[in-house]
Protein backbone atom coordinates (compact mmCIF):
# COMPACT_ATOMS: atom_id res chain seq x y z
CA UNK A 1 0.00 0.00 0.00
CA UNK A 2 1.04 3.59 -0.87
CA UNK A 3 2.99 5.47 2.04
CA UNK A 4 4.60 8.51 3.65
CA UNK A 5 5.09 11.81 1.60
CA UNK A 6 7.52 11.85 -1.25
CA UNK A 7 8.70 16.03 -1.79
CA UNK A 8 10.74 16.65 -4.87
CA UNK A 9 13.39 19.06 -4.21
CA UNK A 10 14.52 21.81 -7.10
CA UNK A 11 18.16 22.51 -7.47
CA UNK A 12 20.11 25.37 -9.86
CA UNK A 13 23.93 25.80 -10.55
CA UNK A 14 24.32 23.01 -7.66
CA UNK A 15 22.32 24.95 -4.78
CA UNK A 16 19.15 23.99 -3.29
CA UNK A 17 16.19 26.43 -3.97
CA UNK A 18 14.03 27.82 -1.14
CA UNK A 19 11.01 26.15 -2.81
CA UNK A 20 12.54 22.56 -1.81
CA UNK A 21 13.11 23.69 1.89
CA UNK A 22 8.94 24.40 1.82
CA UNK A 23 7.86 21.69 0.54
CA UNK A 24 9.85 19.44 3.07
CA UNK A 25 8.16 21.77 5.76
CA UNK A 26 5.03 21.02 4.59
CA UNK A 27 5.51 17.38 3.56
CA UNK A 28 6.62 17.16 7.27
CA UNK A 29 3.48 18.38 8.48
CA UNK A 30 1.37 16.24 6.59
CA UNK A 31 3.66 13.25 7.50
CA UNK A 32 3.71 14.23 10.87
CA UNK A 33 -0.45 13.87 10.82
CA UNK A 34 -0.14 10.74 8.87
CA UNK A 35 2.35 9.06 10.98
CA UNK A 36 4.55 8.80 8.06
CA UNK A 37 7.66 9.68 6.65
CA UNK A 38 9.02 12.17 4.66
CA UNK A 39 11.85 11.39 1.76
CA UNK A 40 12.86 13.84 -0.65
CA UNK A 41 14.34 13.16 -4.02
CA UNK A 42 17.11 15.26 -5.33
CA UNK A 43 18.13 15.08 -8.78
CA UNK A 44 21.42 16.52 -10.01
CA UNK A 45 25.02 15.83 -10.72
CA UNK A 46 27.70 16.21 -8.14
CA UNK A 47 24.87 17.70 -5.66
CA UNK A 48 25.07 14.95 -2.95
CA UNK A 49 27.12 17.30 -0.60
CA UNK A 50 23.73 19.44 -0.84
CA UNK A 51 21.37 16.71 0.81
CA UNK A 52 21.84 16.91 4.34
CA UNK A 53 20.14 20.58 4.39
CA UNK A 54 17.30 18.81 3.52
CA UNK A 55 17.28 16.62 6.67
CA UNK A 56 17.42 19.91 8.97
CA UNK A 57 13.99 21.01 7.51
CA UNK A 58 12.56 18.08 8.22
CA UNK A 59 13.19 15.28 5.81
CA UNK A 60 13.76 11.73 6.92
CA UNK A 61 15.39 10.33 3.68
CA UNK A 62 17.20 11.93 1.01
CA UNK A 63 17.07 10.27 -2.13
CA UNK A 64 19.58 11.39 -4.46
CA UNK A 65 19.72 11.02 -8.22
CA UNK A 66 22.92 12.03 -9.81
CA UNK A 67 23.65 11.71 -13.23
CA UNK A 68 25.39 14.48 -15.55
CA UNK A 69 22.31 14.04 -17.85
CA UNK A 70 20.48 15.79 -14.68
CA UNK A 71 21.87 19.03 -14.70
CA UNK A 72 20.57 21.42 -15.74
CA UNK A 73 16.89 20.31 -15.78
CA UNK A 74 15.22 18.88 -18.87
CA UNK A 75 11.91 17.68 -18.46
CA UNK A 76 12.29 14.46 -19.93
CA UNK A 77 15.76 13.00 -18.24
CA UNK A 78 13.54 14.32 -14.85
CA UNK A 79 10.30 12.50 -15.54
CA UNK A 80 11.95 9.56 -16.39
CA UNK A 81 13.90 9.06 -13.25
CA UNK A 82 11.05 10.16 -11.31
CA UNK A 83 8.66 8.40 -12.65
CA UNK A 84 10.77 5.22 -12.18
CA UNK A 85 11.45 6.32 -8.52
CA UNK A 86 8.15 7.03 -7.73
CA UNK A 87 6.92 3.51 -8.67
CA UNK A 88 9.89 2.29 -6.93
CA UNK A 89 9.48 3.73 -3.87
CA UNK A 90 5.03 4.16 -3.74
CA UNK A 91 4.34 7.54 -1.68
CA UNK A 92 0.93 8.33 -1.14
CA UNK A 93 1.57 11.62 -1.27
CA UNK A 94 3.74 13.77 -3.86
CA UNK A 95 4.44 17.04 -3.90
CA UNK A 96 6.42 19.58 -6.27
CA UNK A 97 6.72 23.14 -6.44
CA UNK A 98 4.49 25.26 -8.14
CA UNK A 99 7.44 26.72 -9.87
CA UNK A 100 8.34 27.05 -13.59
CA UNK A 101 10.26 23.63 -13.32
CA UNK A 102 7.60 22.30 -11.04
CA UNK A 103 5.14 23.21 -13.52
CA UNK A 104 6.28 21.76 -16.68
CA UNK A 105 7.51 18.53 -14.68
CA UNK A 106 4.12 18.07 -13.00
CA UNK A 107 1.98 17.89 -16.03
CA UNK A 108 3.88 15.33 -17.72
CA UNK A 109 4.50 13.18 -14.76
CA UNK A 110 1.04 12.82 -13.86
CA UNK A 111 0.49 12.14 -17.00
CA UNK A 112 2.83 9.50 -17.08
CA UNK A 113 1.89 7.94 -13.99
CA UNK A 114 -1.19 8.43 -15.04
CA UNK A 115 -2.67 10.43 -11.83
CA UNK A 116 -4.69 13.20 -10.89
CA UNK A 117 -2.61 16.37 -9.81
CA UNK A 118 -3.72 19.66 -8.26
CA UNK A 119 -1.60 22.63 -9.04
CA UNK A 120 -0.19 25.76 -7.42
CA UNK A 121 -2.09 24.67 -4.14
CA UNK A 122 -1.78 27.21 -1.30
CA UNK A 123 -3.03 24.84 1.85
CA UNK A 124 -3.16 20.98 2.33
CA UNK A 125 -4.52 19.16 4.86
CA UNK A 126 -5.12 15.48 5.85
CA UNK A 127 -8.43 14.29 6.14
CA UNK A 128 -9.31 10.56 7.06
CA UNK A 129 -6.09 9.82 5.70
CA UNK A 130 -6.50 11.29 2.22
CA UNK A 131 -4.92 14.60 1.02
CA UNK A 132 -7.30 17.35 0.80
CA UNK A 133 -5.94 20.43 -1.32
CA UNK A 134 -6.80 24.17 -1.71
CA UNK A 135 -6.12 25.49 -4.76
CA UNK A 136 -6.89 29.41 -6.33
CA UNK A 137 -8.88 29.01 -9.82
CA UNK A 138 -9.70 31.59 -12.00
CA UNK A 139 -6.60 33.29 -10.52
CA UNK A 140 -8.31 33.74 -7.17
CA UNK A 141 -11.41 34.50 -7.47
CA UNK A 142 -12.72 31.53 -6.31
CA UNK A 143 -10.87 28.29 -4.45
CA UNK A 144 -11.61 24.83 -5.03
CA UNK A 145 -10.94 22.29 -2.52
CA UNK A 146 -10.03 19.19 -4.04
CA UNK A 147 -9.02 15.64 -3.26
CA UNK A 148 -7.86 12.18 -5.15
CA UNK A 149 -10.32 9.40 -6.51
CA UNK A 150 -8.08 6.12 -6.28
CA UNK A 151 -5.44 7.74 -7.19
CA UNK A 152 -2.18 6.97 -5.92
CA UNK A 153 0.63 9.01 -5.19
CA UNK A 154 -1.98 11.80 -4.73
CA UNK A 155 -0.16 14.52 -6.31
CA UNK A 156 0.16 18.23 -5.83
CA UNK A 157 2.17 21.06 -6.18
CA UNK A 158 2.44 23.98 -3.71
CA UNK A 159 2.88 28.02 -5.02
CA UNK A 160 6.50 29.00 -3.93
CA UNK A 161 6.39 31.59 -0.66
CA UNK A 162 3.30 30.14 0.70
CA UNK A 163 3.96 27.06 2.90
CA UNK A 164 5.23 27.72 6.00
CA UNK A 165 9.15 27.21 6.47
CA UNK A 166 10.44 25.36 9.24
CA UNK A 167 13.15 26.75 11.56
CA UNK A 168 16.36 24.77 10.67
CA UNK A 169 17.32 22.11 13.19
CA UNK A 170 21.00 21.60 12.15
CA UNK A 171 20.49 18.32 15.17
CA UNK A 172 18.26 16.71 12.86
CA UNK A 173 19.76 15.04 9.87
CA UNK A 174 18.30 12.84 7.05
CA UNK A 175 19.03 9.63 6.01
CA UNK A 176 21.00 10.34 2.63
CA UNK A 177 20.89 7.51 -0.15
CA UNK A 178 21.90 6.84 -3.61
CA UNK A 179 18.95 6.25 -5.71
CA UNK A 180 19.26 3.56 -8.12
CA UNK A 181 17.47 4.31 -11.30
CA UNK A 182 18.02 3.59 -15.11
CA UNK A 183 18.30 6.39 -17.81
CA UNK A 184 18.22 5.92 -21.16
CA UNK A 185 19.81 8.57 -23.94
CA UNK A 186 16.98 7.69 -26.20
CA UNK A 187 14.43 8.69 -23.71
CA UNK A 188 16.07 12.49 -23.65
CA UNK A 189 14.83 14.68 -27.11
CA UNK A 190 15.23 17.85 -25.38
CA UNK A 191 18.53 19.83 -24.83
CA UNK A 192 19.73 22.96 -22.91
CA UNK A 193 21.53 24.81 -25.78
CA UNK A 194 21.94 28.08 -23.64
CA UNK A 195 21.22 29.83 -20.35
CA UNK A 196 20.91 33.84 -20.03
CA UNK A 197 21.35 35.08 -16.71
CA UNK A 198 19.38 37.83 -15.51
CA UNK A 199 22.31 39.77 -14.29
CA UNK A 200 20.86 42.23 -12.19
CA UNK A 201 20.50 39.39 -9.76
CA UNK A 202 16.81 40.87 -8.41
CA UNK A 203 14.16 38.06 -7.30
CA UNK A 204 11.89 36.67 -9.63
CA UNK A 205 8.05 38.18 -8.76
CA UNK A 206 6.82 34.59 -7.97
CA UNK A 207 9.55 34.43 -4.93
CA UNK A 208 10.06 37.47 -4.39
CA UNK A 209 9.13 38.19 -0.40
CA UNK A 210 8.37 41.84 -0.94
CA UNK A 211 7.35 43.74 -4.25
CA UNK A 212 6.99 47.19 -5.34
CA UNK A 213 4.28 47.12 -8.16
CA UNK A 214 3.88 50.36 -10.40
CA UNK A 215 0.23 50.63 -12.50
CA UNK A 216 -0.64 53.14 -15.44
CA UNK A 217 -0.44 55.91 -12.48
CA UNK A 218 3.53 55.91 -12.69
CA UNK A 219 2.68 58.22 -16.00
CA UNK A 220 5.87 56.69 -17.96
CA UNK A 221 8.52 54.17 -18.16
CA UNK A 222 11.05 57.10 -16.73
CA UNK A 223 9.25 57.42 -13.37
CA UNK A 224 9.64 53.88 -12.14
CA UNK A 225 13.09 55.01 -11.13
CA UNK A 226 11.24 56.50 -7.65
CA UNK A 227 10.29 52.27 -7.12
CA UNK A 228 13.63 51.44 -8.03
CA UNK A 229 15.11 53.19 -5.07
CA UNK A 230 11.77 52.26 -2.81
CA UNK A 231 12.53 48.67 -3.72
CA UNK A 232 16.57 48.71 -3.00
CA UNK A 233 16.26 50.07 0.36
CA UNK A 234 13.61 47.17 1.60
CA UNK A 235 15.10 44.32 -0.77
CA UNK A 236 12.05 44.66 -3.13
CA UNK A 237 11.49 43.18 -6.36
CA UNK A 238 9.53 45.96 -9.04
CA UNK A 239 6.34 44.53 -10.57
CA UNK A 240 3.75 46.12 -13.19
CA UNK A 241 0.23 46.05 -13.88
CA UNK A 242 -1.24 44.88 -17.18
CA UNK A 243 -1.81 48.19 -18.66
CA UNK A 244 1.84 49.47 -17.60
CA UNK A 245 3.03 46.33 -19.94
CA UNK A 246 1.02 46.64 -22.27
CA UNK A 247 2.05 50.43 -22.70
CA UNK A 248 5.39 49.13 -23.08
CA UNK A 249 6.69 50.82 -20.03
CA UNK A 250 8.31 47.53 -18.32
CA UNK A 251 8.59 43.90 -19.63
CA UNK A 252 5.95 41.06 -19.65
CA UNK A 253 8.04 38.94 -16.92
CA UNK A 254 7.37 41.70 -14.71
CA UNK A 255 3.21 41.67 -14.91
CA UNK A 256 1.00 40.44 -12.10
CA UNK A 257 -2.44 39.68 -12.58
CA UNK A 258 -4.30 37.05 -13.91
CA UNK A 259 -2.32 36.76 -17.59
CA UNK A 260 0.32 37.84 -15.60
CA UNK A 261 2.36 36.28 -12.15
CA UNK A 262 0.85 35.22 -9.82
CA UNK A 263 2.56 36.58 -6.18
CA UNK A 264 2.61 35.79 -2.86
CA UNK A 265 5.07 38.32 -1.13
CA UNK A 266 5.14 39.25 2.54
CA UNK A 267 4.73 42.93 1.63
CA UNK A 268 2.81 44.21 -1.61
CA UNK A 269 2.69 47.87 -2.76
CA UNK A 270 1.42 49.12 -4.95
CA UNK A 271 1.61 51.99 -6.69
CA UNK A 272 -1.02 53.75 -8.84
CA UNK A 273 -2.71 50.85 -9.48
CA UNK A 274 -6.38 51.16 -9.77
CA UNK A 275 -6.61 47.25 -9.10
CA UNK A 276 -8.42 45.61 -11.87
CA UNK A 277 -10.24 42.37 -11.23
CA UNK A 278 -7.37 40.86 -13.32
CA UNK A 279 -4.66 42.37 -11.01
CA UNK A 280 -6.17 41.93 -7.51
CA UNK A 281 -6.52 38.03 -8.41
CA UNK A 282 -2.66 37.78 -9.04
CA UNK A 283 -1.80 39.51 -6.04
CA UNK A 284 -4.62 38.94 -3.25
CA UNK A 285 -2.61 36.14 -1.81
CA UNK A 286 0.08 38.86 -0.51
CA UNK A 287 0.59 38.77 3.51
CA UNK A 288 0.79 42.57 3.86
CA UNK A 289 -0.72 44.73 1.26
CA UNK A 290 -0.23 48.71 0.53
CA UNK A 291 -1.87 50.81 -2.01
CA UNK A 292 -0.66 54.43 -2.75
CA UNK A 293 -3.32 56.24 -5.39
CA UNK A 294 -4.96 59.70 -6.03
CA UNK A 295 -8.09 58.19 -6.38
CA UNK A 296 -10.02 57.26 -2.80
CA UNK A 297 -12.37 54.90 -4.95
CA UNK A 298 -9.77 52.72 -6.26
CA UNK A 299 -10.62 49.36 -6.24
CA UNK A 300 -7.20 48.05 -4.66
CA UNK A 301 -8.50 50.15 -1.73
CA UNK A 302 -10.92 47.45 -0.80
CA UNK A 303 -7.62 44.69 -0.56
CA UNK A 304 -5.33 47.11 1.27
CA UNK A 305 -4.13 46.48 4.69
CA UNK A 306 -2.48 50.67 4.38
CA UNK A 307 -3.95 52.99 2.29
CA UNK A 308 -2.43 56.08 1.17
CA UNK A 309 -4.71 58.55 -1.08
CA UNK A 310 -2.14 60.97 -2.45
CA UNK A 311 -0.28 61.47 -5.23
CA UNK A 312 2.13 58.62 -5.95
CA UNK A 313 5.02 60.69 -6.90
CA UNK A 314 4.78 63.07 -3.21
CA UNK A 315 4.64 60.04 -1.12
CA UNK A 316 7.09 57.47 -2.60
CA UNK A 317 9.82 59.43 -2.39
CA UNK A 318 9.78 60.39 1.24
CA UNK A 319 8.36 57.19 2.07
CA UNK A 320 11.70 55.58 0.95
CA UNK A 321 13.52 58.13 3.02
CA UNK A 322 11.47 57.30 6.04
CA UNK A 323 12.14 53.61 5.58
CA UNK A 324 15.79 54.33 4.81
CA UNK A 325 15.49 56.09 8.97
CA UNK A 326 14.35 53.51 10.74
CA UNK A 327 16.32 50.17 8.99
CA UNK B 1 4.71 22.64 -41.96
CA UNK B 2 1.52 21.66 -40.48
CA UNK B 3 0.55 22.79 -37.24
CA UNK B 4 -2.05 22.43 -34.59
CA UNK B 5 -3.46 24.68 -31.97
CA UNK B 6 -5.44 23.66 -28.93
CA UNK B 7 -8.33 26.26 -27.98
CA UNK B 8 -10.47 26.66 -24.75
CA UNK B 9 -13.15 29.16 -24.59
CA UNK B 10 -12.66 30.38 -21.13
CA UNK B 11 -14.45 33.57 -18.76
CA UNK B 12 -13.52 37.32 -20.08
CA UNK B 13 -10.67 37.80 -17.74
CA UNK B 14 -12.90 40.66 -16.20
CA UNK B 15 -15.63 38.85 -15.10
CA UNK B 16 -16.64 38.27 -12.02
CA UNK B 17 -16.34 34.77 -10.91
CA UNK B 18 -19.71 33.66 -8.67
CA UNK B 19 -19.86 29.86 -6.76
CA UNK B 20 -22.98 28.25 -7.84
CA UNK B 21 -24.81 26.89 -5.06
CA UNK B 22 -24.62 23.68 -5.40
CA UNK B 23 -20.95 24.94 -4.11
CA UNK B 24 -19.52 22.40 -7.46
CA UNK B 25 -19.52 24.95 -10.45
CA UNK B 26 -19.01 28.68 -10.71
CA UNK B 27 -22.52 30.50 -12.00
CA UNK B 28 -22.34 30.25 -16.20
CA UNK B 29 -25.01 32.42 -16.74
CA UNK B 30 -24.13 36.49 -18.05
CA UNK B 31 -20.32 35.00 -18.43
CA UNK B 32 -18.39 36.47 -21.59
CA UNK B 33 -16.83 33.54 -23.26
CA UNK B 34 -13.74 33.97 -24.92
CA UNK B 35 -10.88 32.40 -27.08
CA UNK B 36 -8.23 31.70 -23.35
CA UNK B 37 -5.50 34.35 -23.81
CA UNK B 38 -2.84 31.93 -23.84
CA UNK B 39 -4.46 30.23 -26.30
CA UNK B 40 -4.44 33.56 -28.68
CA UNK B 41 -0.60 33.58 -28.15
CA UNK B 42 -0.74 30.06 -29.35
CA UNK B 43 -2.79 30.80 -33.25
CA UNK B 44 -0.70 33.90 -33.58
CA UNK B 45 2.76 31.98 -33.81
CA UNK B 46 1.26 29.28 -35.85
CA UNK B 47 0.09 31.80 -38.59
CA UNK B 48 3.28 33.51 -38.58
CA UNK B 49 4.78 30.04 -38.73
CA UNK B 50 2.66 29.16 -41.75
CA UNK B 51 3.26 32.96 -43.24
CA UNK B 52 7.03 31.63 -43.47
CA UNK B 53 7.21 27.56 -43.66
CA UNK B 54 3.32 26.94 -45.70
CA UNK B 55 1.05 24.37 -44.69
CA UNK B 56 -1.98 24.06 -42.73
CA UNK B 57 -3.02 25.65 -39.30
CA UNK B 58 -5.37 23.22 -37.86
CA UNK B 59 -7.60 24.59 -34.48
CA UNK B 60 -9.16 22.18 -32.04
CA UNK B 61 -11.53 22.80 -29.36
CA UNK B 62 -13.45 21.13 -26.98
CA UNK B 63 -16.41 21.89 -25.18
CA UNK B 64 -20.19 22.55 -26.11
CA UNK B 65 -21.52 24.29 -29.55
CA UNK B 66 -20.55 27.69 -27.74
CA UNK B 67 -16.81 26.83 -28.47
CA UNK B 68 -17.54 27.12 -32.32
CA UNK B 69 -17.47 30.67 -32.27
CA UNK B 70 -14.00 30.92 -30.74
CA UNK B 71 -12.68 28.48 -33.51
CA UNK B 72 -14.33 30.97 -35.87
CA UNK B 73 -12.21 33.73 -34.09
CA UNK B 74 -9.20 31.13 -34.82
CA UNK B 75 -10.24 30.72 -38.58
CA UNK B 76 -11.28 34.32 -39.17
CA UNK B 77 -7.55 35.40 -37.96
CA UNK B 78 -6.14 32.78 -40.71
CA UNK B 79 -6.31 29.63 -38.72
CA UNK B 80 -7.12 26.82 -41.80
CA UNK B 81 -9.61 24.29 -40.56
CA UNK B 82 -11.06 23.46 -36.93
CA UNK B 83 -12.46 20.39 -35.30
CA UNK B 84 -14.79 20.94 -31.89
CA UNK B 85 -14.93 17.70 -29.74
CA UNK B 86 -18.51 17.85 -28.62
CA UNK B 87 -19.99 15.88 -26.12
CA UNK B 88 -22.10 16.17 -23.40
CA UNK B 89 -20.01 13.46 -21.39
CA UNK B 90 -17.01 15.44 -21.41
CA UNK B 91 -18.91 18.12 -19.60
CA UNK B 92 -16.88 17.86 -16.14
CA UNK B 93 -13.83 15.64 -17.74
CA UNK B 94 -10.51 16.09 -15.88
CA UNK B 95 -7.08 16.78 -17.19
CA UNK B 96 -6.15 13.36 -18.73
CA UNK B 97 -10.03 12.80 -19.88
CA UNK B 98 -9.55 16.60 -21.76
CA UNK B 99 -5.98 15.54 -23.30
CA UNK B 100 -7.38 12.15 -24.37
CA UNK B 101 -9.99 13.24 -26.11
CA UNK B 102 -7.38 16.14 -27.83
CA UNK B 103 -5.05 13.30 -28.73
CA UNK B 104 -7.75 10.71 -30.18
CA UNK B 105 -8.20 13.75 -32.64
CA UNK B 106 -4.28 14.55 -33.25
CA UNK B 107 -3.24 11.59 -33.41
CA UNK B 108 -4.83 11.30 -36.36
CA UNK B 109 -3.35 14.06 -38.37
CA UNK B 110 -0.46 15.39 -40.18
CA UNK B 111 1.57 17.93 -37.59
CA UNK B 112 5.03 19.28 -36.85
CA UNK B 113 4.13 21.21 -34.32
CA UNK B 114 1.13 21.65 -31.81
CA UNK B 115 0.50 24.86 -29.74
CA UNK B 116 -1.53 25.08 -26.60
CA UNK B 117 -1.69 28.04 -24.03
CA UNK B 118 0.88 27.70 -21.31
CA UNK B 119 -2.92 27.20 -18.92
CA UNK B 120 -6.24 28.09 -19.12
CA UNK B 121 -7.33 31.28 -17.25
CA UNK B 122 -10.49 29.53 -15.86
CA UNK B 123 -8.98 26.01 -13.92
CA UNK B 124 -5.57 27.33 -14.30
CA UNK B 125 -4.63 23.65 -14.47
CA UNK B 126 -1.28 24.11 -17.02
CA UNK B 127 -1.69 20.44 -17.48
CA UNK B 128 -3.55 19.78 -20.41
CA UNK B 129 -0.53 20.42 -22.99
CA UNK B 130 1.94 18.66 -21.02
CA UNK B 131 -0.75 15.48 -20.71
CA UNK B 132 -1.14 15.78 -24.65
CA UNK B 133 2.23 15.64 -25.30
CA UNK B 134 2.96 12.74 -22.80
CA UNK B 135 0.03 10.83 -24.45
CA UNK B 136 1.19 11.58 -28.24
CA UNK B 137 4.48 10.67 -27.28
CA UNK B 138 6.75 13.97 -28.22
CA UNK B 139 8.40 16.46 -26.42
CA UNK B 140 7.11 19.25 -24.69
CA UNK B 141 8.03 22.79 -24.65
CA UNK B 142 6.47 25.00 -21.70
CA UNK B 143 6.32 28.27 -20.97
CA UNK B 144 7.91 29.86 -24.08
CA UNK B 145 8.19 33.41 -25.11
CA UNK B 146 10.07 32.71 -28.08
CA UNK B 147 9.95 30.31 -31.01
CA UNK B 148 12.70 29.57 -33.88
CA UNK B 149 12.61 26.87 -36.25
CA UNK B 150 14.90 25.83 -38.13
CA UNK B 151 15.26 26.32 -42.18
CA UNK B 152 14.36 23.01 -42.59
CA UNK B 153 11.84 22.30 -40.53
CA UNK B 154 13.05 19.57 -38.55
CA UNK B 155 14.47 21.14 -34.89
CA UNK B 156 13.34 24.42 -32.84
CA UNK B 157 14.67 26.35 -30.78
CA UNK B 158 12.69 28.53 -27.78
CA UNK B 159 13.19 30.70 -24.97
CA UNK B 160 11.78 29.88 -21.63
CA UNK B 161 12.21 32.58 -18.81
CA UNK B 162 12.45 30.58 -15.19
CA UNK B 163 12.87 32.69 -12.14
CA UNK B 164 15.83 35.12 -13.12
CA UNK B 165 16.97 33.28 -16.19
CA UNK B 166 16.13 32.42 -19.54
CA UNK B 167 16.95 28.85 -20.81
CA UNK B 168 17.23 28.44 -24.83
CA UNK B 169 16.27 24.67 -25.46
CA UNK B 170 16.50 22.79 -28.94
CA UNK B 171 14.08 19.93 -29.54
CA UNK B 172 13.31 17.57 -32.92
CA UNK B 173 10.01 18.03 -34.63
CA UNK B 174 7.43 17.17 -34.24
CA UNK B 175 7.04 18.82 -30.44
CA UNK B 176 4.38 20.49 -28.67
CA UNK B 177 4.96 24.21 -27.44
CA UNK B 178 2.78 26.27 -24.88
CA UNK B 179 2.12 29.44 -25.41
CA UNK B 180 3.39 32.32 -22.26
CA UNK B 181 2.64 36.26 -22.92
CA UNK B 182 5.38 38.07 -24.45
CA UNK B 183 5.51 35.26 -27.31
CA UNK B 184 3.78 37.71 -29.62
CA UNK B 185 1.24 40.00 -29.87
CA UNK B 186 -2.22 38.20 -31.25
CA UNK B 187 -3.39 39.72 -34.57
CA UNK B 188 -7.21 40.72 -34.79
CA UNK B 189 -9.71 39.14 -37.78
CA UNK B 190 -10.23 41.05 -40.41
CA UNK B 191 -13.62 41.92 -41.59
CA UNK B 192 -12.62 39.83 -44.97
CA UNK B 193 -11.33 37.24 -42.30
CA UNK B 194 -14.24 36.90 -40.99
CA UNK B 195 -16.11 36.76 -43.92
CA UNK B 196 -13.70 33.88 -44.97
CA UNK B 197 -13.72 32.33 -41.78
CA UNK B 198 -17.72 30.88 -42.26
CA UNK B 199 -16.83 28.60 -45.03
CA UNK B 200 -14.11 27.49 -43.67
CA UNK B 201 -14.71 23.62 -42.70
CA UNK B 202 -15.44 23.03 -39.15
CA UNK B 203 -15.87 19.74 -38.16
CA UNK B 204 -17.43 18.07 -34.66
CA UNK B 205 -16.80 14.82 -33.44
CA UNK B 206 -18.52 12.82 -30.52
CA UNK B 207 -16.53 10.61 -27.78
CA UNK B 208 -17.87 7.82 -30.47
CA UNK B 209 -16.64 9.67 -33.60
CA UNK B 210 -13.11 9.26 -31.81
CA UNK B 211 -13.67 5.76 -30.78
CA UNK B 212 -13.60 6.35 -26.91
CA UNK B 213 -15.97 5.38 -24.25
CA UNK B 214 -17.21 8.00 -21.61
CA UNK B 215 -16.40 5.79 -18.69
CA UNK B 216 -12.24 6.56 -19.70
CA UNK B 217 -12.38 9.88 -20.25
CA UNK B 218 -15.87 11.67 -18.48
CA UNK B 219 -16.82 12.31 -15.01
CA UNK B 220 -16.09 8.82 -13.53
CA UNK B 221 -13.00 8.91 -15.17
CA UNK B 222 -12.36 12.00 -12.82
CA UNK B 223 -9.01 11.33 -11.08
CA UNK B 224 -9.09 14.76 -8.89
CA UNK B 225 -12.64 14.99 -7.28
CA UNK B 226 -13.80 18.45 -6.30
CA UNK B 227 -15.52 18.77 -2.88
CA UNK B 228 -16.06 22.36 -2.85
CA UNK B 229 -15.70 25.64 -4.19
CA UNK B 230 -16.17 28.77 -2.21
CA UNK B 231 -15.15 32.25 -3.44
CA UNK B 232 -11.95 33.46 -2.23
CA UNK B 233 -11.24 34.62 1.67
CA UNK B 234 -12.16 38.38 2.83
CA UNK B 235 -9.63 40.55 3.67
CA UNK B 236 -10.12 42.33 7.22
CA UNK B 237 -10.78 46.31 6.33
CA UNK B 238 -7.88 48.27 5.88
CA UNK B 239 -6.62 51.45 7.03
CA UNK B 240 -6.49 54.56 5.57
CA UNK B 241 -3.66 56.43 6.37
CA UNK B 242 -4.49 60.22 7.65
CA UNK B 243 -1.73 62.97 7.39
CA UNK B 244 -2.15 66.82 6.11
CA UNK B 245 1.00 66.22 3.94
CA UNK B 246 2.02 63.33 1.23
CA UNK B 247 4.96 63.32 4.04
CA UNK B 248 3.89 63.05 6.96
CA UNK B 249 1.42 60.03 5.39
CA UNK B 250 4.83 58.60 4.21
CA UNK B 251 5.83 58.90 7.95
CA UNK B 252 3.00 57.33 8.98
CA UNK B 253 3.51 54.38 6.76
CA UNK B 254 6.71 53.88 7.20
CA UNK B 255 6.25 53.18 10.99
CA UNK B 256 3.49 51.21 10.33
CA UNK B 257 4.84 49.10 8.68
CA UNK B 258 8.14 48.51 10.75
CA UNK B 259 5.88 48.52 14.08
CA UNK B 260 2.63 47.37 13.32
CA UNK B 261 2.76 44.83 10.45
CA UNK B 262 6.64 43.78 10.99
CA UNK B 263 6.92 43.89 7.26
CA UNK B 264 9.81 45.48 6.76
Amino acid sequence: MAQGVMTIAEQRDGEIRKISYELVSEGRRLADSLGQEVTTLLLGSNIKDKASTLGHYGADKVLVAEDPRLDPYTTDAYVAVIAELVKANDPAILILGASVQGKDLSGRLSAKLGVGMAQDCTVFAIEDGNLVATRPIYAGKAYAKVTFSDSFPQMATARPNVMTLNEPDTSKSAEVVDASFTLDDSAIKTKVADVMKDESGKVDLTEADKIVSGGRGMKGPENYNILEALADVIGATVGASRSAVDAGWRPHTDQVGQTGKVVSPNLYIACGISGAIQHLAGMSTSKVIVAINKDPDAPIFQKADYGVVDDLFKVVPPLTEEIKKLL
Amino acid sequence: MNIIVCLKQVPDTETLIKVAPDGQSIVKDDIKWVMNPYDEFGVEEALRLKEKFGGEVTVVGLGPKRVTETIRTALAMGCDKGVLINDPALENSDVLGRAKALAAVIKNLDFDIIFTGQRGVDEDNGLVGAALAELLDIPQLSLIVKVEVSEDGKSVKVNRPVEGQVLVIESSLPALITAQKGLNEPRYASLPGIMKAKKKPLEEKTLADLGLDASGVGEGARKLKILQMTPPPQRAAGKIIEGETPEEKAAQLAKLLREEAKAI
